[in-house]
């Protein structure tokens, strides 16, 4: 099947391995990831007060192009964008005049008819295709590999825009146990990275790194599982980062959810854009002898 | 920049060229600055200004429609939206109540070209404010060359030179994006690094231009050269006038090669 | 024009107000934060809290109270949006909306948390793109 993909301006760039990976893992599911002809960032994160329509501008245009595409669904692989463009669908689904308003400003674009609904990729494996049905395709299960998932907050917070429960989420966790890993819970799971402290606290998501990499291997876990490029990049690159100054830190590779779909379901690992990882996470999976 | 030689003195001439009704007065009030003109139908906006007895000091250029001098801001008494437009391309119309905008502050990042790398993030990093781009197409919307602002805007952030380039090419720098935008981006000066780099690092190199400066280098023009140095004026004159054009056709029988 | 004021700063450089803190916040996000009892909760679940002056249940106090100088606090640049106090208040407040309300407060009376010019052009080339939308979206007005 053909899905309208949005994909946000870091997938183009810092996260091009997410990318990348994750059409090739949808390509041998069957599916087709096809870029929007017109996009615009979708300007995370979602405004919050009551009168600013202005930044809901963004995600709404993008509702359109979809919408003028003939679809009507956008699925997302980014975290943050997904809950941007969900965010504003729901506040025009909930605001006839707020949408009104928006429609009349963007007189050149048609008007927004509420037809278009936001998926996360993720959402789509789980309920779409089915975490049995990807099972069945796992060629080289990841035994032994103990992995934990880590959700970061867009995913599911806001509820109203959640992809899974916002306290005790599985959808990570039953994906890996899908691809024949082994996971580890986390009291850390759902907190949040540090986001974008991550350009003038750096200090504060060193820290975060280091606690949510702490308590994952005080249980034992090898990796661990994400969706969100910030998220990957706050605890893999200052993960490894504080190495240097938080005292007894070890960083453990941080895997973008394509990469092990895809060693699981027997792709090269040269298919998987590792290189981009800032802590190398083939070693890990050598010394599990998943890969070579 | 194509009907101006045809314009003449009365407005029967002008009738096919503008669609709306002419006022038997042949005449347009207009307002320059909140003040009254009642100006010939058919001049420019340019024209009408100097019409009325202004000298223009600023806000005035090439007259052609390429310098990005004469940018206008201009409403229709009674209408709400607001019009922006070249001074010297656009016919005055009735009721227009207009302005100039002569000069747009907006600084250039400095930076040498040769030092920079055609990265996705390199035009983030000198131009920052392209992250704060709502979309909410304001620039596009008072872009008088029919430019796709914001997406050129968006593809610079996403790191896509090549398109930014590719889009950005028609901008002739008159600053009216720039003025209206609510993230106060620079769009030009980030169009112009757009262009720079992908005319530096990215484009195909023209051969020909390679093949004739090596030719010069070669010393095969330099006869041809000198003899035109030493020449006097009149055989220049005449040389001149029997040149080759090529929009004639001149060179459809030599072009068959690629001469 | 917009200038950076620290975090922190003093009392002579508040924004000016049209009426009570409460009431501002009030017309901007609509949330029912007179409803708070102070549980705790929320501090309890921020992941920033041991870096704020003011915890998130303080800060609402602060609005009831209408103490301005929550304005010029930390805590409400170091809030980055998770959700994870509005998520768990037992009384449905939107804290996250409190916080970006007062944040606009700030921003919308030109007192930026940052510039463009206070990140190196290092940073803009490591960075991915997402963090400077979301950071310029929250500290600059």
């Amino acid at each position: 099947m053909d899905l309208l993909y949005y994909p946000g301006c870091t997938l183009k760039t810092s996260a091009k391995s997410l990318e990348r990976t994750a059409f090739k893992v949808m390509e041998s599911l069957g599916h087709r990831l096809v870029e929007m002809d017109e996009w615009n960032c979708c300007g995370v994160v979602a405004s919050l007060t009551e009168d600013d329509l202005m930044h809901h501008l963004a995600p709404l245009r993008n509702l359109i192009h979809a919408q003028d595409q003939g679809y009507q669904k956008i699925v997302a692989l980014c975290d943050m964008c997904c809950n941007t463009l969900k965010q504003t669908n729901l506040r025009v689904a909930q605001n006839e005049d707020d949408l009104d308003t928006l429609n009349s400003f963007m007189d050149k674009e048609s008007d927004y008819r509420k037809s278009v609904s936001v998926q996360h990729v993720l959402e789509f494996l789980r309920d779409d295709v089915s975490f049995k049905v990807l099972k069945k395709k796992v060629k080289k299960p990841l035994k032994g590999l103990k992995l934990m998932p880590y959700y970061g907050c867009t995913m599911l917070r806001p509820r109203q825009v959640a992809i899974d429960d916002p306290e005790e989420p599985t959808i990570l966790s039953d994906l890996s146990r899908a691809l024949g890993a082994e996971t580890v819970d986390n009291p850390y799971k759902i907190e949040c990275c540090g986001s974008y402290h991550t350009i003038k606290n750096k200090e504060i998501v060193r820290k975060r790194a280091a606690t949510i990499t702490g308590y994952a291997t005080q249980r034992g876990a090898d990796a661990i599982i994400l969706s969100c490029p910030l998220c990957q990049y706050n605890i893999d690159t200052r993960g490894k980062e504080a190495e240097g100054s938080i005292e007894g830190h070890i960083q453990i590779p941080v895997f973008y959810y394509p990469q092990l779909m895809a060693i699981a379901m027997g792709m090269d690992p040269s298919d998987c854009a590792f290189e981009k990882n800032a802590v190398d996470p083939a070693r890990v999976l050598k010394e599990r002898g998943i890969i070579k | 920049m194509s009907d101006n030689e045809t314009i003449q003195g009365s407005a029967e001439n002008v009738e096919a060229d503008i669609n709306c009704e002419i006022p038997e007065k042949g005449t347009y009030r207009i307002y320059i600055m909140g003040k009254a003109y009642d100006v010939p139908v058919g001049l420019t906006i340019m024209k009408a200004i100097e019409f009325a007895g202004y000298q223009f000091i600023r806000s005035c250029g090439c007259r052609a429609g390429f310098c990005g001098a004469c940018s206008t801001v201009y409403r229709k008494e009674d209408e709400q939206k607001l019009h922006f437009a070249l001074a010297c391309q656009t016919l005055v119309e009735e009721g227009m109540y207009l302005v100039q905008i002569p000069f747009v502050p907006a600084t250039k990042a400095k930076y040498d070209i040769y030092d920079l790398k055609p990265e996705e993030n390199t035009i983030l990093s000198l131009y920052p404010e392209i992250a704060k781009c709502v979309s909410c197409n304001t620039c596009t919307k008072a872009c008088p060359q029919d430019i796709k602002v914001m997406m050129y805007i968006q593809n610079s952030l996403r790191g896509n030179i090549a398109k930014a380039a590719e889009l950005s090419f028609d901008c002739i720098q008159c600053g009216m994006c720039a003025m209206r935008c609510p993230a106060d981006i620079k769009h030009y000066h980030v169009g112009q690094l757009a262009r720079r780099l992908y005319g530096k690092y990215l484009d195909d190199e023209s051969q020909d231009l390679k093949k004739r400066m090596q030719e010069m280098r070669d010393g095969v023009w330099d006869e041809e050269i000198d003899k035109l140095v030493d020449m006097d004026e009149d055989a220049i004159v005449e040389l001149y006038k029997e040149r080759k054009i090529e929009a004639r056709g001149d060179l459809d029988k030599d072009c068959k090669e690629g001469n | 024009m917009n200038e950076t004021k620290p975090s922190g700063g003093n009392i002579s450089e508040l924004p000016d107000l049209n009426g009570t803190l409460a009431e501002e916040v009030k017309e901007l996000c609509d949330e029912a934060f007179t409803g708070c009892y102070q549980c705790g909760t929320c501090s309890a679940g921020c992941p920033y809290v041991e870096e704020m002056d003011l915890t998130p249940d303080e800060v609402i106090r602060y609005i009831i109270l209408d103490k301005k100088e929550v304005l010029l606090s930390k805590t409400i640049w170091l809030c980055s949006a998770c959700f994870t106090c509005a998520e768990r208040c037992p009384r449905d407040i939107n804290i996250t909306k409190l916080m970006e309300t007062l944040r606009q407060l700030d921003l919308r009376n030109r007192m930026d948390e940052m510039a463009l010019e206070d990140i190196s052009p290092e940073e803009y080339n490591t960075i991915p793109q997402i963090a400077f939308v979301s950071l310029f979206r929250k500290n600059i007005g």
